[in-house]
């Protein structure tokens, strides 16, 4: 694998790696993996650096739900019109079109049940476009961003072995 | 009459063979909280999971019976298929081809298939702690030959040389190297195949490590010119596949030899456990990109292990194989074990000394990488503060 795509592969397992780390790992120069973070963050391949939480494991509510739009797509601009009205949104963390049976895929995150279903009934389902809507609730995440949730990670393995 | 006395019933041999040099070590550390080992010598990856679920399917299927004594044939032809594809050997399933318990039992059958009491066996040090044993068991007689770090810790033609006598039966060649991380290279085997070619000596190549290279890609001497009918070829899916619990290995190499071994093994063993064929088959069909995502991994740490170990002032040659680094203690002026024991007493990290791998590691220690960064950054912090203080 070429050293820039490891560089960002490493980033995008722990955003908090610094470039000293990443430089002895990739074997390059500290001076140049930092040049390289910089150019990929001016350029928008580096959009943010985020933190995966476990919400189960805190007193705080979060509800995520999946929601499925079927929608008629716009003459010269496809699925782009809609999906871009659509996340718009605060409460529209992504948005993806989609093969299959349905068109976008939108995920909401951070409200109770109640303001989802509202958010669907009064935002999403009126416009024009949308055909029709399908709503899932979030009921438990195992894995999020290649992260395991609650996994055990206790070493298993006899402390030395030759 | 006399009380019967099991213990005086113990084969001398066995009883006279040396007991592990680390197990008073090991039951220190497996007692001590908030230790970090840096002594495990498997991977710490789980096996991939298409690899378990071949397992669980073999079993869903009732694949509970023994296999034939050499293994199935669709696992022995995907091991040929391997060996062919990756290292340019080609062996023919049928005859040439031996399913064991791990590489462990493949080096065992080979060393009791070849060795004859009085036959000198050829044993790199350091090196991994069973080939010595074996031979003795095996009536045979286990010469070292001391590798040492100026060379990169591989054999030379000279000590080569050096140690045939008209006794020697067999060379053991562990490489990629536990605990050194040692390779050798195409022009570092041409160089041995030169000495032994002319002989009558069989090589046990113990190539369990052969997919964690990290410089050029893994050579087995029985792609050199001549070597091919003499090698007998030992490795297994322990390493390169992260499956140290399925116990599962093989050897490959002459039909004469194999057909000895698997005697040998048809009546100690049986077969090898069938669920761990049936996985091992769906990791040679399917794992080369497990393999590639492991030993980036291994990669990775191997640069931070190696960096860290040479920034708090020890020296240490850089390791192209295996996931162990081997680094000199003895700037400190300790020996192995006080190195060790002072290191896990001081700051509560565990390392092997390196005399657990034979007199020649005297002086130097092995570090594990098989941890997460996290881990190996923890404990080269806490060498760190130990180390400083004793040089």
């Amino acid at each position: 694998m070429e050293k820039r795509e490891q560089i960002l592969r490493l980033l995008e397992r722990d955003a908090k790696m610094e470039a000293e780390q990443l430089a002895v790992m990739v074997d390059m120069k500290t001076e140049e993996v930092e040049a390289i973070i910089k150019e990929f963050e001016r350029n928008g391949t580096i959009v943010c650096r985020k933190t995966v939480i476990d919400w189960e494991k805190t007193d705080y509510e979060q509800v995520s739900a999946l929601i499925e739009l079927r929608v008629t797509p716009q003459m010269g601009e496809g699925f782009d019109k809609v999906a871009k009205r659509v996340m718009q949104y605060p409460e529209v963390r992504s948005t993806y079109l989609m093969s299959g049976g349905f068109d976008l895929m939108v995920i909401v995150e951070g409200m109770t049940m109640k303001e989802v279903a509202l958010f669907v009934a009064n935002c999403l389902a009126p416009m024009d476009e949308v055909i029709s809507t399908a709503t899932h609730f979030v009921l438990k995440k195992y894995k999020q961003e290649g992260v395991v949730f609650g996994a055990d990670h206790k070493d298993e393995r006899r402390v030395i072995t030759l | 009459m006399s009380q019967f006395s099991m213990e005086s019933r113990i084969s001398s041999k066995v009883t006279n063979l040396p007991p592990s040099g680390i197990r008073k070590f090991f039951d220190i550390v497996a007692e001590m909280k908030d230790a970090i080992s840096l002594g495990v010598g498997e991977p710490d990856f789980v096996t991939p999971w298409h690899i378990r679920q071949a397992g669980i399917f073999s079993l869903e299927r009732g694949h509970t019976y023994y296999t034939s004594n050499a293994g199935f044939m669709e696992l022995r032809k995907e091991i040929c298929n391997y060996l062919n594809r990756r290292f340019e050997l080609s062996y023919n399933p049928k005859t040439q081809t031996v399913v064991t318990v791990g590489g462990s039992e493949a080096i065992d059958l080979c060393v009791r298939a070849i060795v004859e009491p009085g036959d000198e066996v050829l044993v790199p040090e350091p090196c991994f702690v069973c080939y010595s044993p074996i031979v003795t068991l095996a009536g045979g007689v286990p010469v070292p030959i001391v590798t040492k770090a100026e060379d990169q810790f591989k054999v030379t033609p000279q000590q080569l040389k050096a140690a045939i006598t008209p006794r020697t039966k067999m060379l053991v060649l562990p490489f990629p190297n536990n605990p050194t991380g040692a390779v050798m290279e195409r022009k570092d085997l041409e160089a041995i195949a030169e000495v032994l070619r002319g002989t009558d000596i069989v090589v046990l190549s113990d190539e369990i490590y052969a997919e964690l290279t990290y410089g050029n890609k893994h050579v087995s001497i029985a792609s050199i010119d001549g070597m091919y009918e003499r090698t007998v070829l030992v490795s297994g899916f322990s390493k390169a596949y992260a499956m140290t619990g399925w116990r599962l290995g093989y050897a490959c190499g002459d039909e004469a030899v194999i057909s000895a071994m698997t005697k040998v093994h048809q009546y100690a063993i049986m077969s090898a456990p069938t669920t761990s064929q049936h996985a091992a088959a769906e990791a040679l069909r399917n794992g080369d990109n497990d393999i590639q995502m492991m030993k980036s991994e291994y990669n990775y740490r191997r640069r931070v292990i190696l960096d860290g170990v040479r920034d708090m002032g020890l020296d240490c040659f850089e390791p192209l194989g295996a996931f162990y680094i081997f680094p000199s203690i003895q700037r400190t002026g300790m020996n192995s074990v006080e190195f060790c024991n002072q290191l896990l007493e001081d700051q509560k990290v565990a390392v092997v000394p390196g005399d657990a791998f034979g007199a020649s590691g005297e002086g130097f220690i092995r570090c594990s990488y098989a941890y997460s960064i996290e881990k190996i950054n923890e404990a080269l912090n806490r060498m760190e503060h130990f180390v400083k203080k004793h040089i």
